[in-house]
């Protein structure tokens, strides 16, 4: 899974960069997409990672509550999966154990992220993605006012995406969470990553919302790695929850072009 | 325009003829460091040690790669974010390191520590690890072994495809080239105020 993840680009993605090419007008634009798909290409024959940050592994796991999980514990034998997957697959061991005197982690690229939620039915669905730091160090959140309105949580999403600029290796997936609590919110932008490119959401006022900021921010001018250009996001996501009457926290949460998810369902 | 070809360590004349935006091949000898070799590196300095190797008319990449499979020379190499090492840049640039490659801005401090001693700024496509690696010719440790991925490397490289950022002028890409497409401007600098970097 973590191996696949890192040598093979999804078909969303790649499919995101053959059509962002065919509206690219900035030539540097033009030839970086086209490296970006020949690396995939690359990648995917010789099995090799696309991206020298093979990130962190992030997990979302949907236990089915009729679903028992029997002989130890689910987050061991998820990091021992990571270890042996990152290990034997020539991936880079980018974990540090203390984030202050920055001490590498003995359990090679481990431990992971891991987020369980509990759901209907007896089904395990294990959502992986390995998450670049480039991308996840230019994320932010905030806690606006509710009089903000949406001006404003447009306003906020689009000054992170420009204050990103070429660090979080555009062209960028955005993921934004809007409502919640403090925590909640950053977890539902995480969340809307893991839905693949071109995938709306099932809000109609949501699904418009995603259109129009992906618009405004391919109009920012970024373009792929930040040279300039109309291909800053390949897709924005948005996540909502219901939230407190003083709060409006919103989190925008940046994915780079090595948008790395799979799936497997038990 | 097609792209320049420059062999590195730069000669003077290739330094001071490239242009913020220009596409290049690189060739020649480089060097990668990144966070904790650049760490070590200002440790050596304060102390009045030497560097590892001499820097002066060299060029660093700022990268991590990913251990080589069996039969290869590197793992993936793209470049990692450079912002992080600007605290150490000019101090490495006044004792002359020419060139950098990495990916994503540079401090005002280092813009002006480059346009004072001459140097380029080059940035490689992030996310492309492992089409670099294809350019990638020799790779030999030169200083911090036990660092593994962040030890200091030397690399012989053919054709490594990057664009200048920053030029000997101060001239910044990320800046001019964002203005030639831009269309949404509004409120963006509203917000950005309020958020630290
Ligand atoms: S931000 Fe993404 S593409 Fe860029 S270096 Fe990190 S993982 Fe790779």
């Amino acid at each position: 899974m973590c191996r696949e993840a890192n040598f093979e680009l999804g078909q969303d993605v790649v499919e995101a960069f053959q059509s962002a090419l065919k509206k690219e007008t900035s030539e540097t634009g033009k030839d970086i997409l086209e490296q970006l798909i020949l690396n995939a290409d690359i990648a995917r024959s010789e099995r090799v990672p696309m991206c020298q940050d093979t990130g962190v592994s992030v997990f979302i796991v949907e236990v089915g509550q009729d679903c028992h999980i029997a002989g130890g514990s689910i987050y061991d034998a998820i990091n021992e999966g990571v270890k042996k997957g990152y290990e034997e697959g020539y991936l880079r061991h980018s974990i540090v154990d203390h984030p202050i005197t920055r001490e590498k982690s003995k359990g090679y690229n481990t431990p992971s992220i891991i987020h369980i939620e509990l759901v209907p039915g007896d089904e395990l669905v294990i959502h992986m993605s390995a998450k670049g730091g480039g991308s996840e160090n230019m994320s932010a959140l905030k806690m606006l006012k509710p009089a903000d309105g949406l001006e404003g949580i447009k306003d906020y999403i689009l000054s992170i995406v420009a204050q990103a600029g070429p660090n979080a290796c555009p062209p960028l997936v955005v993921g934004v969470g809007i409502g919640g609590n403090f925590e909640r919110c950053a977890y539902l932008a995480k969340k809307s990553l893991f839905r693949p490119i071109g995938h709306r959401s099932d809000r109609p006022e949501i699904s418009e919302l995603e259109t129009e900021l992906m618009e405004k921010i391919n109009q920012l001018g970024i373009g792929p790695q930040g040279m300039g250009g109309n291909t800053t996001a390949l897709d924005v996501k948005i996540e909502i929850e219901p939230c407190h009457i003083a709060a409006l926290p919103v989190a925008v949460n940046l994915n780079c072009h090595a948008s790395r998810h799979k799936e497997v369902r038990i | 325009m097609p792209a320049l070809h420059i062999t590195n360590p730069i000669s003077e004349q290739d330094l001071l003829k490239l242009r913020a935006g220009d596409r290049v091949l690189l060739n020649g000898t480089i060097y990668t460091a990144r966070d904790a070799a650049h760490k070590r590196m200002a440790e050596s300095l304060q102390k009045g040690e030497a560097l590892p190797f001499d820097i002066a008319g060299q060029t660093i990449y700022y990268v991590g790669p990913t251990p080589a499979k069996p039969g290869q020379v590197i793992g993936s190499a793209g470049p990692t974010t450079s912002g992080r090492m600007d605290k150490y840049t000019p101090a490495l640039l006044d004792l002359g390191l020419k060139g950098m490659i990495g990916k994503g801005y540079r401090s005002e401090e280092v813009i002006e520590s480059m346009k004072k001693n001459q140097a380029v700024y080059f940035a490689a496509i992030g996310g492309s690890g492992a089409l670099i690696a294809k350019s990638i010719k020799s790779m030999e440790v030169m200083a911090y072994g036990d660092l593994g991925p962040e030890a200091i490397y030397k690399l012989t490289i053919k054709d490594f495809p990057a664009v200048v950022i920053i030029d000997s002028e101060g001239n910044d890409w990320y800046k001019i080239g964002k203005q030639q497409f831009q269309e949404q401007t509004r409120n963006v600098e509203k917000f950005s105020s309020r958020i630290s970097e």
